[in-house]
């Protein structure tokens, strides 16, 4: 796209002003985009690029490091926090930040905030890791062997694609919770079950582009096998943009998996979750903000993390689209 | 071709797709590990009243005929029984319409004014003040959820402000909008992002386009450029992501309703999965998948009026 660009300003300065300043050398300025201005506007462009991949790097690793910090808080909990989060303290509950040994203070029944973020941090993470790549795996092959085999395969599978995407999505997923019962297991079922079709629908649009080019047809050509082909020159090809849709779909599971918390779907109590915890807290907003406030943050800090991986995977897996 | 080219191939689709969503919901029941009158019924489980569960559900009877019979009901408009309200479902479901449609209406709208300004003005300055600041807000604002912000959003404007009320649905329409504005927001913002994001995109590249420079190029000053034929051409393109997610605003209805106590849908699901009112679930679902669906043709169609070419690009 962009190599084309400075051939097409180039010929506008090659050919003839416009008719209204007939005769002499135009005066700059009367141009609303002087030919010059146009290939400056090209050479900005590139330079703007280059930069922004450097940036995008940058991105990537503030990212990485960020989730890096919040995994080893999650797994190092017992090493940071040395009460239990379930451990009920009838004396202080409700104790605000910084008071009495409680570093983010209490809840209603005067158990520590930042051992049940922490503790509670590992549901959110297992729901972001655990339900995501499955639904990442199971779906890419599905939108796999729709591209590849197209036909009735692709319509069949398309069509349930298409359904799952008629419901909204949390309706669907409390619709099935409802009928398994709340828990935590249950929860990962309900993902499992609907959120694979995202994965679907975009790695069926990547293959079939990919289809017609020509490593493809040349792999065809030697006769390989179609499981070969699929798997061994379609795929590493074309998963980037289902990975980088990862990214974003961990942090919907994330936020989703706190949403059932909240609506009392997901964990159940005493166990801590950060979803469960804002609920809890959503009692207490009016004497306690930090119960219900803290945990958000969490949430908000291991979603900008996932963001900003996606963005930085995104311009290093996919140079060209940016 | 026609001018709305694939549209009869969509109607097709629209009715298997309809009937999917039958079949899902009807078994959707069927998911309820052992035996739905037992869950139904919970600790007020007795014989008598179990037989006449598995009568009413029709449990007794082969599984064909079932939907057969869940079908045939629900061409009559009847979506099943509700077990705590002692109604049908139907019934429960209207009286709890109104929240629910109003809250998603009002924040689609919300929507729109936060994005269109925002995301076309980030895509023609991109890097500037406007662009960076909307991608660091919208960043965070992607990251959280929909229930939290609404809380913060309650505790910062009707706690200490003292601007908004705390909960209620209001009375006539300037009740309604002033009470559902907190509501409103708070799913608008989780919207916006989306919107700004692909608005942003679509302006960048339809800036790149050659009718940009040709139209510069012949004079136009470029304000009436952006205006007449870059923000036109880009606003086409998100039409069709503004449609596709309004299912993800009906998800936030779900949530925000049970933020602020709205006596909506989504608050009438929640309740009914804790009541164990299963056929007001499915009901529930089945009903918002219709909408969604609905809603969904209505952007096709839209997009094809306003878009000659968009009827052949979904053809292929």
């Amino acid at each position: 796209m962009n190599q084309a660009r400075p051939a097409a300003a180039a010929g506008g300065s090659g050919g003839s002003p416009p008719g209204r300043q007939s005769g002499g050398s135009p005066p700059r300025g009367t141009w609303t985009l002087h030919p010059s201005e146009a290939l400056l506007k090209v050479a900005e462009r590139t330079a703007k690029r280059s930069r922004s991949t450097g940036r995008r790097r940058l991105v990537l690793i503030i990212g990485l490091a960020m989730l890096g910090v919040a995994i080893l808080a999650i797994v190092g909990a017992p090493l940071l926090v040395a009460v239990s989060p379930i451990k009920i303290d009838v004396l202080h509950p409700l104790s605000p930040p910084l008071a009495g040994g409680h570093l983010l203070g209490t809840d209603q029944f005067g158990r520590d905030v930042l051992s049940r973020i922490l503790y509670g941090g590992r549901i959110d993470l297992a729901i972001a890791f655990g339900a995501t790549s499955v639904t990442l795996v199971f779906g890419t092959i599905v939108g796999l062997v729709a591209g590849y085999f197209g036909g009735w395969v692709d319509n069949l599978l398309m069509r349930i694609v298409d359904l799952f995407f008629a419901f909204p999505f949390l309706v669907l997923i409390i619709a099935i919770i409802a009928m398994l019962g709340p828990s935590i297991f249950n929860m990962f079922v309900a993902i499992w079950i609907t959120s694979w079709v995202s994965y679907a629908r975009i790695m069926r649009a990547q293959t079939i582009v990919a289809k017609k080019q020509q490593y493809v047809l040349a792999a065809r050509a030697l006769g390989y096998s179609r499981l070969r082909v699929m798997f061994r020159h379609i795929m590493p090809n074309t998963v980037s943009a289902v990975i980088v849709f990862s990214m974003v779909d961990a942090i919907g599971n994330i936020i989703l998996a706190a949403s059932l918390g909240f609506l009392g779907l997901g964990a159940q109590p005493p166990s801590p979750e950060w979803g469960t915890m804002i609920s809890d807290g959503q009692n207490y907003i009016l004497s306690s903000w930090w119960i219900a406030t803290l945990p958000g943050l969490a949430i908000v800090f291991v979603g900008v993390a996932f963001s900003l991986i996606g963005d930085g995977l995104a311009d290093i897996l996919r140079p060209g689209d940016r | 071709m026609s001018r709305f080219g694939t549209l009869p191939r969509r109607l097709i689709h629209l009715v298997i797709i309809l009937f999917g969503i039958t079949l899902v919901t009807f078994f959707l029941l069927r998911l309820i590990p052992g035996d739905p009158a037992l869950a139904i019924l919970g600790s007020s489980y007795t014989h008598q009243r179990a037989t006449a569960i598995d009568a009413s559900l029709g449990l007794n009877k082969p599984i064909w005929t079932q939907y057969g019979l869940f079908m045939g009901h629900l061409f009559h408009g009847n979506l099943g029984y509700s077990y705590f309200y002692s109604e049908s479902a139907t019934t429960v479901i209207s009286q709890h319409l109104a929240p629910t449609v109003f809250l998603v209406i009002y924040s689609a709208v919300l929507a729109a004014v936060i994005s269109l300004p925002l995301g076309f003005i980030s895509g023609v300055r991109r890097g500037g003040i406007v662009d960076q600041s909307t991608r660091v807000f919208f960043t965070i604002s992607f990251a959280m959820p929909a229930f939290w912000l609404g809380i913060i959003l309650l505790l910062v404007f009707s706690v200490h402000l003292n601007v908004f009320p705390l909960s209620g649905f209001g009375a006539g329409i300037a009740g309604h909008l002033y009470y559902l504005f907190l509501p409103a927001l708070t799913i608008a913002l989780g919207f916006s992002t989306v919107l700004i994001r692909s608005l942003r995109a679509a302006t960048i590249s339809t800036l790149q386009a050659e009718f940009v420079d040709t139209a510069r190029m012949k004079g136009i000053a470029y304000s009436k450029v952006l205006r007449r034929h870059v923000f036109r051409v880009a606003v086409l393109a998100v039409v069709a992501v503004y449609g596709v997610n309004l299912a993800y605003l009906i998800s936030g209805t779900v949530l925000v309703e049970n933020v602020f106590s709205l006596p909506g849908l989504g608050q009438l699901l929640v309740n009914s999965v804790s009541n164990r009112d299963y056929p007001v679930v499915q009901a529930v679902a089945l009903l918002f998948a219709v909408m969604i669906v609905l809603i969904n043709l209505l952007t096709d169609i839209t997009q094809a009026s306003l878009d000659p070419r968009v009827g052949q690009e979904i053809g292929e």
